[in-house]
């Protein structure tokens, strides 16, 4: 892949090459230690990784290999003050979610305002007709956000794209921070940075904070995780988050509608759960409902819900809110329900679906980045400024074919992070994701968040499946 | 805890006791090799292969370095110690929340190491290492499992696991070489005679308990009677079952359940502990051991029945 050209916010250094003072403490720890030893602190975190089982599967050509996601050990660091705004405006954009879902499901005034096409929703395979109607446990939809967040410049942080149904990452923003506790204890007795180990903590009880009416009365209501089993590329994350909470971690074929609550079979026998944190899709949840070959799922389960018997989290039809065509009307949504101007901004976006839009886009295909609609993992998209000729002229044809498939957005300067190499520190592409628990009682940011990178010179792709590495995330304590 | 995990835990459990039960048999059958002649070793090669039930599916020459291969790291061998392994780490894997991380750690680090290990075919002048590897592992994880799991049904799945595979393995040893220990009007003592009670013990690691217990003597009925009833010695019939059905009676006092596999395996345990090696030569020890075995398997399946390890 050809490097881009395009000039970048450096979070480390000034034009002037001049520290700034997120990475002041870090870089005077930085330079005190020695690139060999660091070397080997590299190499010995991996293998840490490797023991620990810190390993995502692969689909595809190597199924059934177990890989690791590459780490990079120099922190992404965030001051405390760029934190605070930024919260702001997660918290912002998460209430708006929320609001916006039970809208959609509910009496859709945004539609009736004429803020948002109606015609979004009814072609949405992310929509649920079953959700019409129904308020989740504790009016919660989006239990657990992270929000894609890329940075261009200073104080410019814009929204790249919102996860809504199942995000994951969360493992690995703690592993990363315990991995560099254990690298370098020192760093940390230096620089003050702001603990993330709440997490699993603060996910039992968001999630018990929205308990079902089946399980009013109880004071620790059950929680478990469903995972769709050991090859799942992210089962290390549900084992890891469902041990961290003492919650069951469950596939489908423990489950089972029994006296119209979903059961757990057990040692002791068939045990009603009342919170289930589902890490399989929509379409997979319930083959009564949706996909009637779904092995992942519980057959009935979509009616205990809707008669209050379980928590689902998040969510079914959540997905609806995080989808790229709607995407683009989040800084309408957000105002709509918030009456705030967004705090955060949304990365310019041409909608392929109108004309105006389309042929805008097909004339500068090769400055932009085109995405399917529901892609997702930096599949099917066309990067502009990084294709051959060849590539987008086959990708213009997919997107003449089928344009109501594709958005399109300008290429971003994603703002780069050192990152560790043999030659010493060099600047690379970075994103990040925080995450976001929504409860009856409040939303709580964790402070960082997971930074991808994308480890190859001039990429802007961070994807881990497209040889994405991550680090540490670090918001400095104030 | 789910029906699923403590199925996990169990067959953990089980694989990680063959593998090392298998790396034991091993290495008195390399010890054997060494000390005695090709045609006595190649006769020791089969009755390892016959112990471990694998007497069918193997087509190789019944030499040591192809047969240790085979056992250690045969493609397609679901019974090697490396499929064992690798099968014990997924079973680690499935049921990760009901392990401690130390017991996954050591598991996937054994796997691990193994892995790279037996990447290539094992020499013969490797063959020691690679063994005695093998038997740390499963100490490391043995040793992690004690030291850090709560003593809860999940721990007691565990060590059911490995009593009921240890106790079959015993079991399975005494079966192929029963003839060896039978009083017979041919028995003067020779040296093949003694090197076969030395194999018996090497294989699960008792030759120097016996010794101890025995002031160095070896006659076929002491180590009869030792490996059946001696309850002091942890891979003997009487201790295997003695410790199944305390793990059991633990499940059924905090389940507050008293359950047929129990019932079942108490019963048995019972019926060992009044029984001496006179009697068992009696009966005949093939047939004992046959109805041992044929108990063990029924108590085993009572247990999964009984805790509801599948639908």
């Amino acid at each position: 892949m050809p490097s881009t050209t395009i000039s970048s916010y450096d979070e480390m250094l000034d034009a002037e090459g001049n520290v700034r003072p997120a990475y002041a403490g870090y870089r005077e720890w930085y330079e005190a230690q020695s690139p060999k030893w660091l070397e080997k602190q590299g190499k010995n975190a991996e293998d840490v990784f490797r023991r620990t089982g810190i390993t995502f599967n692969v689909y595809g050509e190597d199924a059934g290999q177990e890989r690791l996601i590459p780490f990079d050990m120099i922190p992404r660091i965030i001051t405390a003050d760029e934190w605070k705004k930024l919260s702001r405006g997660i918290d912002q954009r998460v209430r708006a979610l929320n609001a916006f879902l039970h809208d959609l499901y509910h009496k859709r005034e945004i539609v009736k305002a004429g803020k948002l096409p109606e015609r979004l929703l009814a072609q949405n395979e992310a929509f649920l007709p079953e959700m019409v109607g129904f308020t989740p446990p504790g009016g919660v939809y989006t239990h657990i956000v992270g929000i894609d967040l890329v940075r261009t410049g200073p104080d410019d942080f814009m929204v790249l794209e919102d996860n809504a149904r199942t995000p994951s990452g969360v493992s690995y923003m703690l592993e990363n921070r315990e991995t560099m506790m254990a690298m370098f204890p020192d760093l940390f007795t230096k620089v003050a940075v702001q603990p993330v180990s709440d997490y699993p903590r603060a996910l039992a009880r968001s999630l018990a904070a929205c308990a079902p009416p089946a399980a009013q009365g109880s004071d620790r209501p059950v929680l478990a995780v469903l995972t769709p089993g050991i090859f799942n590329s992210a089962y290390y994350e549900h084992a890891f988050l469902a041990d961290q909470m003492g919650a069951e971690l469950v596939e489908a074929g423990d489950l089972r509608v029994v006296d119209g609550r979903v059961c757990m079979r057990t040692t002791r026998g068939w045990r009603a759960i009342d919170v289930l944190y589902r890490r399989v899709d929509d379409n997979f949840l319930d083959p009564l409902t949706y996909n009637p070959d779904s092995m992942l799922g519980v057959a009935g389960i979509m009616d205990v819900y809707r008669s209050g018997g379980i928590t689902i989290a998040n969510a079914p039809g959540t997905g609806i809110a995080d989808d790229k065509a709607i995407y683009s009307f989040m800084p309408e949504i957000v105002e709509f329900y918030t009456g705030e101007k967004p705090i955060l901004k949304n990365v310019p976006t041409w909608r392929c679906s109108e004309a105006d839009a389309l042929a805008y886009v097909l004339d500068h295909l090769p400055e932009l980045v085109v995405k399917e609609v529901h892609g997702s993992g930096g599949y099917g998209m066309l990067i502009g400024p990084t294709s051959s000729k060849g590539e987008i002229a086959a990708f213009e044809k997919k997107l003449r074919a089928n344009p109501d498939n594709y958005i399109a957005q300008p290429t971003l300067s994603l703002s780069t992070v050192p990152i560790f190499t043999k030659a010493g520190l060099a600047p690379r592409h970075v994103d990040l994701r925080p995450f976001v628990l929504v409860s009856p009682h409040g939303i709580n940011i964790t402070p960082g968040g997971l930074t991808r990178v994308a480890l190859k010179k001039g990429s802007l792709v961070v994807n881990s499946s497209q040889g994405g590495g991550t680090k540490d995330s670090w918001v400095l304590a104030e | 805890m789910l029906g699923r995990s403590a199925w996990g835990i169990f067959w953990m459990a089980r694989y990680l006791e063959r593998a090392e039960n298998t790396a034991r048999l091993l290495d008195a059958g390399f010890r054997m090799a060494l000390t005695r002649g090709n045609t006595v070793a190649s006769d020791e090669w089969r009755s390892v292969l016959v112990t471990l039930g694998m007497d069918d599916g193997y087509t190789g020459d019944m030499s040591g370095p192809a047969i240790t291969n085979w056992l250690l790291r045969g493609a397609g061998n679901d019974g090697s110690v490396l499929s064992m392994m690798e099968a014990a780490r997924t079973n680690a894997r499935m049921v990760r929340t009901a392990i401690t991380r130390e017991v996954w750690e050591v598991t996937n680090e054994s796997w691990m190491q193994l892995q790279s290990l037996l990447a290539k075919p094992v020499k013969e002048a490797d063959l020691g290492h690679v063994l005695d590897v093998i038997r740390r592992q499963a100490t490391s994880v043995r040793g992690a499992m004690e030291g850090t799991m709560l003593r809860n049904d999940i721990f007691n799945f565990a060590r059911i696991g490995t009593h009921l595979e240890r106790a079959d393995n015993t079991a399975r040893i005494l079966d192929v070489k029963y003839h060896v220990l039978l009083p017979s009007a041919a028995w003067v003592g020779s040296r093949l005679d003694n090197a076969q009670w030395e194999m018996v013990l090497r294989s699960v690691a008792g030759e120097r308990a016996f010794r101890w217990l025995h002031a160095g003597a070896l006659d076929p009925k002491g180590i009869a009677q030792f490996l059946i009833l001696d309850g002091r010695f942890p891979r003997s019939l009487t201790y295997c079952l003695r410790k199944l059905t305390s793990n059991m009676e633990w499940l059924c006092r905090d389940y507050h359940q008293e359950t047929a596999a129990y019932l079942m395996q108490k019963e048995a345990s019972d019926k060992l502990g009044k029984t001496t090696i006179t009697d068992i030569f009696e009966h005949g020890l093939h047939e004992f051991i046959t109805e041992f075995l044929a108990t063990n398997r029924l108590v085993a399946d009572a247990i999964a029945a009984d805790y509801r390890f599948t639908e």
